[in-house]
């Protein structure tokens, strides 16, 4: 047993509690919001020590690897841009904002356990603790219905997905009399075949296929993300689906290695649905949230392209596709956020002629859409084209054509917001007025689109030795 | 004299699971999905033991993990009630079917 490996996550809680007694004597709240940040980086240099360390601790339930801090520092990332962007959200769509960056750090913690764990008692504590936070954040808004049916239907869909999960766990235990995933990865193989060890697989990958939003257990997403606060979710959308991912891409090399074919199967079939409902069913949509709302189900099934071409080493492109989306998407939120803290509005048409009344905003959102879409040499091209360039070496290749189809399909919605922005005439010409902390994160988003896009190489590197622990 | 197998903690467990979703996707009332929620976590929790006491009684892990179950599950059900009373406040109703200010 070796505590020191759980200094980021000791930093990290003894943070939370310190933002919540902070929130009780200082009444500055955007002060302890660049507390948190400033905390939140310090986390990350500590993770970041952790980097080549490739060790187990507590019996194997905690492993501290590459992959591990990989993940790690991209969902302290994306919190401190999440808190970053939520300083300045407006005063009438946040109260009780230190409790809210507290709330937020527990869920960020949650998710790093999530990352580590190698048990699957640690993978479903950490799991719960990421979900119960993440269903107050939903709720957070709580004079407003949207935010408190948000974490209702969230809350309901989640605990029902536990569950699910928790059942095939408890089959996988009892299958192989063990919870750490290396030892039943040695159990199962004398398994394969038996109809329980099928189900006991597929219950688990239900339960995780909700945390991703995969279809057909996506219904909770575009509500949740609609009704949602905005910082809320953006926070979901990124770090809330890498997690799911993380925890997917530990269990299947490692627990279910011997399965591969049958998990191959069903990935391949739930990445076909997802990606085909995510984005026929984003094309109708006219609210700018429930839009990335069906865009990141549509993610979803791309990230499932990867994760059924998953062969020895074909996971380098699922965390490369993972950092080129979490920082896209950022953006796009940020953008959504400046908006909508100065209109007060989250629909499309009200998006017309934002080009000539905020054209560095426009610009910025337009970056993100692109990058989104997949136009090289932003962000998301190479996260696609990795992603489907394993799913063609892996000999999918009519995956990756329904997956590049369905890439085109998407063309369609994210164009269309680029369209209203820039080619419909303005309703209302004053300048949007985008407050200096959006401002940083919108920039400091764009421009990591471009640099992810352009400085692939050392990013592809950090991937490949983050993947390398997957056997 | 009926002797008490393994099969039937699981065949136990496996009803009450079945039990508790059919409640969770058929009640319309927000605290009746949230009991079916946790009938399948206590489904979970027998069949948990069941197998911790016939395939390893000499190792607590089963009946670790099921502590760790019922714990989370307290929390779950706290945080759950809260926003269930949260919602009634703005709405006055928690039937699930008339909570559809998103589109379900």
């Amino acid at each position: 047993m070796n505590l020191a490996l759980l200094n980021p996550e000791i930093a990290l809680v003894v943070l939370a509690l310190f933002v919540f007694a902070l929130d009780l004597v200082w009444s500055n709240k955007r002060g302890i919001g660049y507390v948190t940040i400033a905390g939140l980086a310090g986390v990350a240099a500590l993770v970041a020590g952790q980097f080549g360390l490739n060790t187990t601790s507590f019996s194997g339930a905690l492993i501290v690897d590459n992959f591990a801090v990989f993940f790690n520092l991209l969902f302290l990332g994306a919190a401190a841009l999440v808190v970053l962007a939520a300083l300045q959200y407006g005063e009438q769509f946040l109260h009780w904002r230190g409790e809210f960056y507290g709330v937020l750090l527990f869920a960020t913690f949650g998710m790093m356990f999530m990352a580590s764990s190698g048990d699957l008692i640690a993978i479903y504590v950490a799991l719960e603790t990421a979900s119960i936070s993440l269903y107050v954040l939903a709720g957070f808004r709580k004079h407003d219905p949207a935010s408190g049916e948000a974490a209702l239907k969230y809350l309901l869909l989640g605990a029902l997905a536990s569950a699910v999960l928790l059942y095939g766990m408890a089959l996988l235990y009892g299958l192989t009399g063990s919870t750490n995933l290396a030892a039943i990865g040695q159990q199962i193989a004398g398994q394969a075949g038996q109809p329980v060890t099928l189900l006991a697989m597929t219950l688990v990958i239900c339960g995780l296929g909700f945390k991703v939003a995969a279809v057909p257990f996506q219904m909770w997403a575009p509500d949740v993300y609609q009704g949602a606060p905005t910082p809320v979710t953006a926070f979901l959308s990124v770090a809330s689906k890498a997690s799911g991912f993380a925890v997917l891409l530990r269990l299947t090399t490692s627990a279910l290695g011997p399965l591969q074919s049958d998990w191959q199967a069903i990935f391949t079939a739930l990445a076909v649905v997802t990606m085909t409902v995510g984005n026929l069913a984003a094309i109708p949509q006219h609210n700018i949230k429930r839009l990335m709302g069906y865009s990141s189900i549509a993610m979803a099934g791309y990230l499932l392209v990867g994760m059924a071409a998953l062969a020895a080493g074909g996971a380098p492109s699922i965390l490369l596709f993972l950092a080129a989306y979490t920082v896209t998407n950022l953006g796009a939120f940020a953008a959504i956020i400046a908006f909508s803290n100065a209109t007060g509005s989250d629909e499309i048409d009200d998006y017309s002629g934002l080009a000539s009344r905020s054209p560095l905003l426009a610009l910025g959102f337009g970056f993100c859409l692109f990058s989104l879409i997949g136009i090289p040499p932003l962000a998301g091209f190479f996260g696609k084209f990795y992603v489907f360039a394993e799913a063609v070496n892996r000999g999918l290749i009519w995956l990756a054509v329904v997956a590049l189809l369905n890439s085109a399909v998407s063309v369609f919605y994210y164009l269309r917001v680029v369209k209203v922005m820039y080619l419909n005439p303005a309703r209302d010409t004053s300048p949007v007025n985008v407050p200096p902390s959006l401002a940083v994160a919108l920039a400091v988003t764009a421009i990591g689109v471009v640099v992810v896009g352009v400085g692939i190489g050392p990013i592809m590197d950090t991937a490949v030795a983050a993947a390398q622990v997957l056997r | 004299m009926l002797t008490l197998t393994l099969n039937h903690f699981l065949v136990l467990g496996a009803i009450l699971f079945c039990v508790g979703l059919y409640g969770a996707l058929a009640k319309g009332h927000a605290v009746a999905v949230l009991m079916g929620i946790e009938l399948m976590l206590n489904s979970v929790n027998i069949t948990l033991v069941g197998f911790a006491r016939f395939l390893a009684p000499d190792q607590l892990l089963g009946q670790v993990f099921a502590v760790f179950v019922i714990t989370a599950a307290a929390a779950e059900a706290a945080v759950g009630l809260a926003i269930v009373l949260v919602v009634y406040r703005q709405r006055r109703t928690v039937n699930v079917e008339e909570v559809d200010l998103l589109k379900w």
